[in-house]
This record gives structure tokens, C-alpha cells and sequence, in this order.
């Protein structure tokens, strides 16, 4: 399988990427290399295999669904680039 | 004098904190000089004097009270992947420039609990994305070793580039890593140190930058095998906020180094002898099973069969885990946020920050995940990844339970290659420095590095043992008495 730049520019997208136009030929090149090197795992025989959802077969711990933290706005806050009045700020979403 | 303080080991200082012939501030202030002497390796890119001085005092406080955990008054470094309370923690990446931590990572916060100095924090590739730390926003890590008198810079590996660089030309006493790929294994056989990746779920991954979270785990970067011991046991247990974080208890890793591995069975899988692969290498593993053997473990031929489907396994699983963990990174809560134009709306936010905040191996494999898990091709490529990933993990399960204790294998296909020689290589070429090392971390496995020997031109090359899952103590014993056979002692003549 090969993928057109088109693809890439779609997969750019999809990822949230800003990719020039004149980028992508190469950045399509550059998967396809890579999807090549993954293309071998077709080889292998997986029939009646389960794909693994954990590498260590322990169950996963559960919580008390109570509230452990909180009033920490501030704290959450100031890393922020752009934060008022106690919100993240950003442009504009809605018109 | 000074500058001999930095070349103790873990276990060296600690005993002579504990004896009281030293105090942590004079260790502390040895490496602080030695640090500020090796920009040119540009291993360390947050420096934290303060706070590692006010760490070294009370660590001395602790110790003249009697009261001296595993880890009291040792200066370390940290990987800049760990949340550092109000120090940079940047990931070696400028999409998190700026970012100070309100938290401190569990690991970290276990390390200073045991009375370790943090010196500051430790150059790696960003996101610990790469095998030679060339990736990094802070520009490359240089190898201590070099390649006898020739002055051509050397990569120290990755991810953790910076951690086995510094550590190797003495600026700390050991650090910590992360492995995700090879990024703790690959680095330490790159400079001659030993690195341990334990079992996944072992350390917690709370407060470590996220990359795939499948398959990352923290591990101490180390001079000897003992110190590796020592310090993976401050490191380890569990903790409530990683859910995958294995609630056992830890055995005092550092009693069961006795190096007695007689009657220990120890597997050479036949799969792991590449194709053009350097007779250097063929020569260490041959050497080191004869080590082996000689202190009395049994040898035996075994075989992994999907080994060869790891890598392209790997590089499907890790960018889908890369790309849905680094989605966070949209400029709205931390870290860098693109300067807009006239009319840009939060999609051209997104799409700008992430283009210049991420640098182009990060952008490659969050587009590759990205790729992998859209509609149409997820099950083609993501699940039978992983798929293929449940069969590598059965390979190890059979050998385990046909009676191996460990499994011997080289470390990296080649010693530490020139900065720059893979420049022009395609991406997969550089991904092959994983093929050894990268099964582990799908299986979530523990495996070590040690050094082992030498080149001819004079470099560091490593061997690996992979353990069974939760035994890191009988593997750093197994380690431990191949290190003692090995007797690797060399270390890089100081030019920086």
C-alpha cells in the first residue's frame, strides 16, 4: 500500500499538525517507509489470538468513587499560556 | 580529592556517609563542580544547586541522627521526562517549555523520601522518542568514550542519552531513566554503565511525561550492578495513583545479590543472532555465556520465534499510544502556545502549536499513531499489533515455564555510532538499535544491561539479561555475577 500526500494531509489534520504543502511529499515518503518495515506483520499467523489489552495479567484496582482532591484552581491554572478569571482562555470557538 | 568523590559508587558513598568520613554536602558540592566542568557533554539542562544543597544538609541532619534510608545524602540526576516540583520538566521538548510541575513525580518523590539529592535535571530525546538524543530541544548529548584518540563526537544513545552520560563521565552517582523501547538498556551499553528496566508496573509511571503507556517504565541508571539494586529498590512499589502500578511487596533487591548462580538455567534464543551482525558482538555473547557457564549456571539453546515481528509490533503500538497520549498538548493548559494571526480560530491553535512545539521525529510518530488507530486501518494494523504482541509475550511464557531463569542476549546491534552518521538514514534504520531490546518491553519484562567489554576501537559494549516477570532480584543476581566475571572496570578518558 502506498500513501498519496493527500493522505498525509489528511492524517495531518486528523493529528492536529500544521504541515506546509510543500512538506508533504516527503512526510508521505517517510510513512511509507515506515508502514513498509510494519507491513511484515502480516506474515504472522494470528488466528484465535486475542490482541493484549495488558501485559501483566492483574486486575486493574478499584477505587471508592468518593472525592479524594479538589480546590486547586489555582494550581491547575498556572501553567496555563492564557488564563482569566479563574478559566482557560482561548479563541474564539463559537461564532 | 574532590573530583574523587563523584567516581564513588551508590553503595561506596553510602557507606562512608553512614561511617561519617563524608558528609552528602561535600559529595554534593563534588558533583555540582564536576557538572558545571562538562557543558560539553550537555548531559545536564535544568540545574537545581539549591535545592540539591538544602537536600544534601538535610540528609546530613538525617544521617548525624542516626537515621539513614537507602538512598541518604546521594546525589543523583533525574531525566527531564519526571515531574519535578517546580523545576522545569520539559520532556526535552519546547511544546513544554516553561511548564513548572505543581507535583512531583511518585518515583522522584520515593528517591527523595530515601534522602537522595537531586543535582537537576537530565537531558534525553524528546519525549523520549529517539536511540541517540538527537531529538532533544536542547541540542544533542556527546558521549564521554570516545573512539580511542580520534575526537569525532559519539552519540551516548536514547532515550535517556543524557542520564548515561552523566553518570558514565561521573557528574552524578547514578540517575534515573525510562524505558520504553530500549531507552534505559541501549544507552547504558552505549557508555558503559549498567541500566535496569524493571518489570512493567514495578515503578509507577504517576508524574513521568507519558509516552506509551503500555510499555514505559522507569529504572535507576547505575555504575555497578549493586548500586542498581539499591537504588531500583527506592524506586519501587505501589502507588494508588497508577493503577497499573503491581501492588507486591519488594524484596531487599540488594540481599539477594550473592552471586551464587549455580544451577541457574540460562536461555540463548537462536533468534536474536542477526543477520550482519558486527563478530565484535557475536564474540561479547559468545564470551559472556562462557561466563556464565563457568560460574556454574546451566546453558541452554532456546527459541523466541515471533523476535523478528517485534520492532514493526512496536512501532505501531507505540506511536497509537504516542498519539493519543500526547493529544494533550494543545496549548490551552500547559506549556507553548503559537502566536495567531488575525482571525486563527482554536483548530489553527492546535494545528500551529503542535507544529512548532513538536519536533519533527515527535510529529512523524504522533501522525504514524494517528495513522494506525483511524477509521479503517485499526484493525489491520493496531489490533493485529497487538495480536501479534500477545504471541511475543506466549514466546517468553513457554521458555519461563520450561524451567529458563534468565535469558543472555547482546544489548545493541553495534557500539555507540557517530552524532549525525544516521542523518541521512531512514527512520527505520535508527529504530533497529531497539532490536534487542524491545520484546522485553512488549512482553513487560525485566531486563538489564551490563557492561561487558570492549571494541577495538576502544568503546563499551553491553550484554542483556531478560528475567522473569517480578524476579529483578535473581536477575540482578545473575547480573551481578557476570559483571564480577566480566570485570569491566575502563573508564572514558576525561576530555571534556
Amino acid at each position: 500500500m502506498s500513501i498519496a500526500p493527500e493522505t498525509a494531509a489528511r492524517v495531518a489534520k486528523l493529528a492536529r499538525i500544521k504541515v506546509e504543502p510543500e512538506a508533504l511529499p516527503a512526510l508521505a515518503a517517510e510513512f511509507n517507509t515506515i508502514l513498509g518495515f510494519i507491513e511484515q506483520l502480516n506474515e504472522v499467523d494470528v488466528e484465535g489470538i486475542e490482541p493484549m489489552t495488558s501485559v501483566t495479567p492483574m486486575r486493574l484496582k478499584r477505587r471508592a468513587d468518593v472525592v479524594t482532591d479538589g480546590d486547586r484552581q489555582d494550581q491547575i491554572l498556572k501553567n496555563a499560556p492564557d488564563a482569566r478569571e479563574g478559566f482557560f482562555a482561548v479563541p474564539k470557538v463559537v461564532e | 580529592m574532590m573530583s574523587d568523590l563523584t567516581k564513588l559508587t551508590l553503595a561506596e558513598a553510602r557507606d562512608r556517609l553512614r561511617a561519617r568520613e563524608v558528609s552528602s554536602l561535600e559529595l554534593t558540592e563534588a558533583c555540582l563542580s564536576a557538572i558545571e566542568g562538562a557543558g560539553a557533554l550537555n548531559a545536564f539542562v535544568h540545574h537545581t544547586p539549591e535545592i540539591a544543597r538544602d537536600q544534601a544538609r538535610a540528609a546530613d541532619a538525617r544521617l548525624a541522627a542516626g537515621d539513614a534510608p537507602a538512598m541518604c545524602g546521594l546525589p543523583i540526576g533525574v531525566k527531564d521526562l519526571f515531574c519535578t516540583k517546580g523545576v522545569p520538566s520539559q520532556a526535552a521538548s519546547r511544546i513544554l517549555e516553561g511548564f513548572l510541575p505543581e507535583y512531583e513525580s511518585t518515583v522522584t518523590s520515593q528517591l527523595f523520601d530515601a534522602g537522595a539529592v537531586m543535582l537537576g535535571k537530565l537531558n534525553m530525546d524528546e519525549f523520549a522518542m529517539g536511540s541517540s538524543n538527537e531529538t532533544s530541544v536542547y541540542g544533542n548529548v556527546v558521549n564521554p568514550w570516545r573512539r580511542g584518540n580520534d575526537e569525532t563526537a559519539l552519540t551516548p544513545g536514547g532515550s535517556s542519552g543524557g542520564s548515561a552520560a552523566a553518570v558514565a563521565a561521573d557528574l552524578c552517582l547514578a540517575a534515573t531513566g525510562t524505558d520504553t523501547g530500549g531507552s534505559i538498556r541501549q544507552p547504558a551499553a552505549f557508555t558503559g554503565i549498567v541500566g535496569i528496566k524493571p518489570t512493567y508496573g514495578r515503578c509507577s509511571r504517576w508524574g513521568v511525561v507519558a509516552f506509551a503507556s503500555s510499555l514505559d517504565q522507569a529504572g535507576p541508571m547505575t555504575k555497578t550492578v549493586r548500586d542498581a539494586a539499591i537504588m531500583l529498590g527506592a524506586m519501587s512499589g505501589h502507588d494508588p495513583k497508577d493503577s497499573t502500578s503491581a501492588d507486591l511487596p519488594v524484596p531487599d533487591f540488594e540481599a539477594m545479590l550473592t552471586g551464587d548462580i549455580r544451577g541457574k538455567v540460562i536461555g540463548i534464543p537462536k533468534e536474536y543472532r542477526m543477520d550482519g551482525m558486527p563478530a565484535e558482538i557475536e564474540t561479547l555473547w559468545a564470551d559472556g555465556t562462557a561466563m556464565l557457564r563457568a560460574a556454574g549456571a546451566e546453558i541452554r539453546d532456546i527459541s523466541l520465534p515471533h523476535t523478528k515481528y517485534a520492532l514493526p509490533a512496536y512501532y505501531v503500538i507505540a506511536p497509537a499510544e504516542a498519539s493519543s497520549n500526547l493529544a494533550r498538548y494543545d496549548g490551552v493548559r500547559y506549556g507553548h502556545r503559537a502566536k495567531l494571526a488575525q482571525g486563527d480560530g482554536i483548530t489553527e491553535m492546535y494545528e500551529k502549536t503542535r507544529a512548532e512545539g513538536f519536533g519533527p521525529e515527535v510529529q512523524r510518530r504522533v501522525m504514524v499513531g494517528t495513522y494506525v488507530l483511524s477509521a479503517g486501518f485499526y484493525d489491520a494494523y493496531y489490533n493485529r499489533a497487538r495480536r501479534v504482541r500477545a504471541l511475543i509475550k506466549r514466546d517468553f511464557d513457554e521458555v519461563f515455564a520450561g524451567g529458563i531463569d534468565a535469558i543472555l542476549t547482546p544489548a545493541t546491534p553495534s557500539a555507540a555510532f557517530g552524532l549525525g552518521e544516521m542523518q541521512d538514514a531512514d527512520p527505520v534504520q535508527m529504530y533497529l538499535n531497539d532490536v534487542f531490546t524491545v520484546t522485553v518491553n512488549l512482553a513487560g519484562l525485566p531486563g538489564i544491561a551490563v557492561p561487558a567489554g570492549m571494541d577495538a576501537q576502544g568503546l563499551p559494549l553491553g550484554l542483556q539479561l531478560i528475567g522473569r516477570p517480578w524476579e529483578e532480584g535473581d536477575l540482578l543476581n545473575t547480573a551481578y555475577a557476570l559483571e564480577q566475571a566480566a570485570g569491566f572496570v575502563a573508564k572514558p578518558g576525561k576530555w571534556w
